[in-house]
């Protein structure tokens, strides 16, 4: 049994812990509330983007003609996934959703024959990836220095993605993230953006129709480069409110299970004591009656 | 008859301004300055930089945007756009550096015909903005 310094060590070193925890919860909630926030003032912009998006290319007559971007480039062949992850640990299956999301599509794509790239956004992720999938990582980009995410960034991680798309480096681009439902709830997602997914919404499709000025195809091949990064930002937002969540149930975990053991422990080191103070007494008692 | 519309602009990381008294709004489309008024016919089109008036019975407000879709539809008209600024606090250090950024990019020699001509027309937007 450990002596009794040593439990009074133990304590004290979880009883700090515990602060430190409690602490990160605190940051972690206010951070939250902003990127929660920031999350839900961003979703207009991206609605409204994808309604005319879907408005344009069911105006587009002639399909074979459409933008790359929305059509594809006719082949199915090579994939590049974006796994957007956070640059911070300590929140507790964040990143490691993402990364098993990610792990079971590529496993699915290797299946089928496919060929895979990689582009990670976040450390974390390029860290879980790096030792699996090492090679098939093409490119790393971590925006470490911005506190918030902001559309700038996603706007370079998107231009990557066009620039690549255009000297034909992949088919199929699909972004990887945790869309934030609530604190305790993150859902990792998987979203197809090149080329666009535009038959999952049908049914809100308008009667209307549109003039356009220029035409549809200007007017689209204008958007689509757009849209991408808009996505990407959408992607960025809801993981920023999901890290924050997800941590914040992390952190709060945390404190209470270093609270339970701190009472442990105490208990523990109450009986160590009592039990040391009996022996001292017996021992006394039984040199006494030796006398 | 009330002759008001409902205007919306949102940038990607918020709602930047909605109005629901709106009697005339002019945007700078891409080919050519376009005022839409009540009852307009469905329209979807982008933006060049430029200056939008927005009209309105509690007073007229001019932004500067540098690019942006617009989309018109039952009378709510919806800009989504990047890069907005309100006039009445563009201060002239902000239009200054604005204009430095436009010009360094068109003195790129790798620069394509249309980026030329948008980059051009913002430099014209910014210069007069004095």
């Amino acid at each position: 049994m450990a002596s009794l310094d040593d439990l009074k060590k133990r304590i004290a070193s979880v009883k700090s812990t515990q602060k430190i925890t409690k602490a990160m919860k605190m940051v972690a909630a206010a951070k939250l509330r902003r990127a929660q926030e920031s999350a839900e003032k961003g979703r207009p912009y991206s609605e409204k983007m994808n309604n005319v998006i879907l408005n344009l290319s069911s105006g587009i007559s002639d399909k074979e003609n459409a933008p790359k971007l929305l059509s594809g480039s006719g082949k199915d062949q090579i994939h590049l996934c974006v796994v957007m992850t956070s640059d911070r640990g300590l929140c507790g299956g964040f990143n490691s959703n993402i990364i098993k999301k990610a792990k079971s599509y590529f496993a699915k794509l290797s299946e089928e024959g496919k060929e895979l790239k990689i582009i990670t956004v976040g450390s974390k992720g390029n860290d879980q990836l790096k030792r699996a999938y090492g090679d098939k990582i093409i490119s790393h980009i971590s925006f470490k220095e911005s506190k918030n995410a902001n559309y700038f960034d996603a706007e370079k991680v998107g231009k990557i993605v066009i620039e690549k798309f255009e000297d034909e480096e992949f088919d199929v681009c699909t972004i990887f993230y945790n869309q934030f439902k609530n604190v305790i709830t993150q859902i990792p997602q998987a979203q197809q953006i090149i080329p666009l997914n535009t038959e999952t919404s049908e049914e809100d499709k308008s009667e209307d129709s549109y003039e356009f000025e220029p035409d549809e195809d200007e007017i689209l091949s204008n958007l689509l480069p757009k849209n991408i990064s808009t996505q990407i930002f959408k992607a960025m937002l809801e993981n920023s409110a999901s890290e924050q969540g997800s941590r914040m149930s992390a952190m709060d975990n945390a404190t209470r299970n270093a609270g339970e053991m701190v009472d442990k422990l105490t208990i523990e080191y109450n009986r160590s004591r009592q039990a040391a103070i009996t022996k001292e007494l017996i021992e006394i008692i039984s040199g006494a009656e030796s006398l | 008859m009330s002759e008001e519309f409902k205007v919306e602009i949102v940038n990607p990381e918020k709602s930047f301004l909605i109005k629901e008294d709106v009697s005339e709004v002019v945007v700078p489309a891409f080919e050519g300055e376009m005022g839409i008024l009540k009852d307009h016919i469905s329209i979807i089109s982008f933006l060049k930089p430029g200056i939008i008036k927005i009209l309105s019975k509690s007073g007229d407000e001019n932004y500067y945007v540098e690019d942006g879709i617009v989309e018109f539809k039952n009378n709510n008209l919806s800009i989504l756009t990047s890069s907005i600024f309100n006039l009445n606090d563009f201060d002239k250090s902000k239009q200054q550096d604005l204009l430095k950024q436009a010009e360094e990019e068109a003195s790129k020699p790798e620069i394509n015909d249309q980026s030329k001509y948008l980059v051009d027309q913002k430099i014209e937007v910014l210069k007069s903005l004095n």
